[in-house]
């Protein structure tokens, strides 16, 4: 059996289309079996309620008298695109005030217009014949824009990998906080509602499908930036009115340390047109799988800790090691699910029909780094080779004539087989002379827990170890822990007047 | 009832804390406490009816003592139930009801401040 749109459409506008969310559905289909769950629905509601950084909207301000041409514009001191025109503009979620920092963003613009709040919007610009005017400062309200039109170019995404934190300091990310040595996993996504997820073939999800995008009707405009539905990690391109909007399913957010991002509602109603789409939709959050991965690396690609699936990251706790880590959600399930109810009572109602995509969404695509012609540099580029050591047997009064003679402050201390075991700096050894007592080799008065970099390492990242550990040098080892190099704060200085400044 | 202590220690560094149990014979629980050379920061749990001594003993001792009425409190046309703020709290203060609304249990709240800025939303305020 199979139905078509046209009959799906036809039992929506009688008021006698059967439509469950995708939380009901894996239920119903247990129940009546696929054939009788195609009889039984028409239509399955998803729904999810979650941050959605790549976000934002086009907004028209008409022309002013005499006439601008903004060139550059801030709404409420948030910098908004404006090489689009005279009067138009695009305010990204995540923009940040010139003024509040992450306390206030683009995200916090559109919020505010939502809400029917006043903005302020700037704009300067160099003048021309047709456009003589250089600056202006008004107040509008969302009602006064001409348009004001939501385009969020990736939104929705399939499902998300889960974040933990191995390191001893606690992180700030976009996925929260992650508190130190694993002590909390952080997961977005809602699982057995997300759209994409019920429909993971994009056989119904494609350009023009009617959506719920924060409280009004939205549409998809086509696959998202980064879709990556190879991996099972897809995401949508969408568009809406934001005049029709509601703060209940739009709202601005601040990932604390990291910035402002937006919290998008986005549901779609998928046409239960045949028996694929009933395998489809009835899935369960154990179904969901994605990576649980260790964001104290900062790389692209971080270490996978483990495989979790929703159902575990929803329960509460998810064993590692043979320890419960506790989990919470970034996104919330209790809007994502009221998302997919609202969608649901609109076809009910007979609100919003429903139609196959014009154009599809490719399923089978798979996102690719960043194509990168000029490499930044590497610690291996400004290290200093000149390593001045010292052995963990040897007299503390050595290592002050080492000081002294290589001309350095920082002394690594390495043991017989010649491999790192601590550090000794000209504090550490004035400490030891000032205040004579027990110790009398460098081993007993050297720091044994040494932050180290590799030659292969970025110097940002090295960079960040000295601010977060506020020490000066770093020993460069190979993967034997032989220390082949150093790199101090006076190496850095190499990054500038060197062939890196640009 | 929790008892905010600030003490200096600048002269005699008095055991304030000991000496309050030993001569009230209260049982003091300290939840969390900050304490460098100079000055203390002590977050106390007492009971309720015992609250008026320990504080006006420690008073007598030198520190500034408030009685805390309220833990984290909840703003709710802020929250969106995410639920972000469970995992970070070190005395599970937050959980979510069967349909996924987020739940305060103030009374466990150690007032450490970490959920105010996990919370995305800024939902959450302790006072100071």
């Amino acid at each position: 059996m199979r139905k078509s749109i046209n009959q799906i459409n036809q039992r929506i506008r009688e008021g006698n289309a059967r439509v469950v969310t995708a939380e009901e559905m894996p239920d119903i289909v247990a129940d009546l079996g696929e054939e009788g769950a195609l009889k039984e629905v028409d239509v399955v509601t998803t729904g999810t309620f979650g941050a959605m950084c790549s976000s934002g909207a086009f907004l028209n301000f008409g022309h002013a008298e005499p006439p601008i041409r903004m060139e550059k514009i801030w709404l409420n001191d948030v910098e908004a695109y404006g090489g689009l025109a005279a009067v138009d503009a695009y305010i990204g979620a995540t923009q940040q005030s010139t003024t509040r920092e992450e306390q206030y963003g683009g995200a916090h613009v559109i919020e505010d217009l939502v809400a029917g709040k006043a903005v302020e919007m700037r704009a300067i610009s160099r003048g021309t014949d047709c456009y003589p005017r250089r600056t202006i400062t008004t107040e509008l309200l969302l009602e006064n824009l001409n348009q004001a039109i939501m385009c969020n170019p990736r939104n929705a995404y399939q499902r998300y990998n889960a974040a933990i934190n191995t390191t001893d300091r606690t992180l700030h990310t976009y996925m929260g906080t992650l508190l130190p040595n694993c002590g909390n996993i952080s997961f977005s996504g809602a699982g057995l509602l997300n759209p994409i997820s019920n429909d993971p073939k994009l056989r119904l999800i494609g350009s023009g499908v009617p959506i719920f995008l924060c409280g009004a009707p939205g549409m998809v405009v086509g696959e998202g930036t980064q879709h990556s539905p190879a991996g099972g990690f897809g995401t949508l391109m969408v568009t809406g009115d934001l005049k029709k909007m509601s703060q209940d399913f739009l709202r601005a957010a601040t990932m604390f340390g990291y910035g402002v991002t937006l919290y998008v509602g986005l549901g779609v109603p998928l046409p239960v047109i045949d028996t694929d789409v009933v395998r489809a939709t009835a899935v369960r959050d154990e179904d969901i799988t994605v990576d649980l991965l260790d964001y104290g690396v900062p790389s692209r690609n971080r270490p996978v800790l483990r495989k979790v699936n929703y159902s575990e990251l929803r329960s509460g706790s998810v064993s590692l090691n043979g320890e419960e880590v506790r989990t919470s959600s970034l996104s919330s399930f209790r809007r994502a699910r009221i998302v997919a109810d609202s969608l649901k009572d609109w076809i009910e109602k007979g609100k919003m029909e429903l139609c196959l995509p014009t154009q599809p969404i490719n399923p089978t695509k798979q996102v690719r780094p960043m194509h990168e012609t000029v490499k930044g540099p590497r610690v291996l580029d400004i290290m200093d080779r000149n390593v001045v050591s010292i052995g963990e047997e040897e007299e503390i009064k050595g290592a002050a004539r080492r000081l002294l003679k290589g001309e350095t402050n920082h002394l690594p201390v390495i043991n017989r087989e010649g491999r790192l075991v601590g550090i000794v700096t000209t504090f550490d050894v004035s400490k030891a002379v000032a205040n004579p007592g027990k110790a009398r080799l460098v081993r007993d008065i050297m720091k044994k827990k040494v932050i180290t970099t590799t030659p292969d390492e970025a110097v940002d990242n090295a960079v960040r170890k000295l601010e977060q550990h506020n020490i000066s040098a770093l020993p460069v080892v190979d993967t034997q822990n032989h220390v082949v190099a150093m790199l101090t704060a006076i190496d850095l200085g190499k990054l500038f007047g060197g062939r890196w400044l640009k | 009832m929790k008892l905010l202590v600030n003490f200096s220690r600048g002269k005699g560094r008095k055991p304030i804390i000991a000496q309050v149990v030993r001569d009230t014979g209260v049982l003091i629980s300290v939840e969390r406490a900050v304490i460098d050379s100079s000055e203390g920061e002590a977050l106390i749990d007492v009971p309720d009816d015992q609250c008026e001594l320990v504080r006006d003993t420690m008073t007598k001792l030198g520190a500034n003592v408030r009685i805390l009425e309220h833990g984290v409190s909840l703003n709710e046309s802020e929250c969106v139930d995410c639920g972000a703020c469970i995992s970070i709290c070190p005395r599970e203060v937050f959980s979510f009801d069967p349909g996924l609304k987020l739940l305060l249990s103030e009374e466990r709240c150690i007032i450490c401040g970490k959920c105010v800025e996990a919370c995305p939303h800024h939902a959450l305020t302790v006072q100071v």
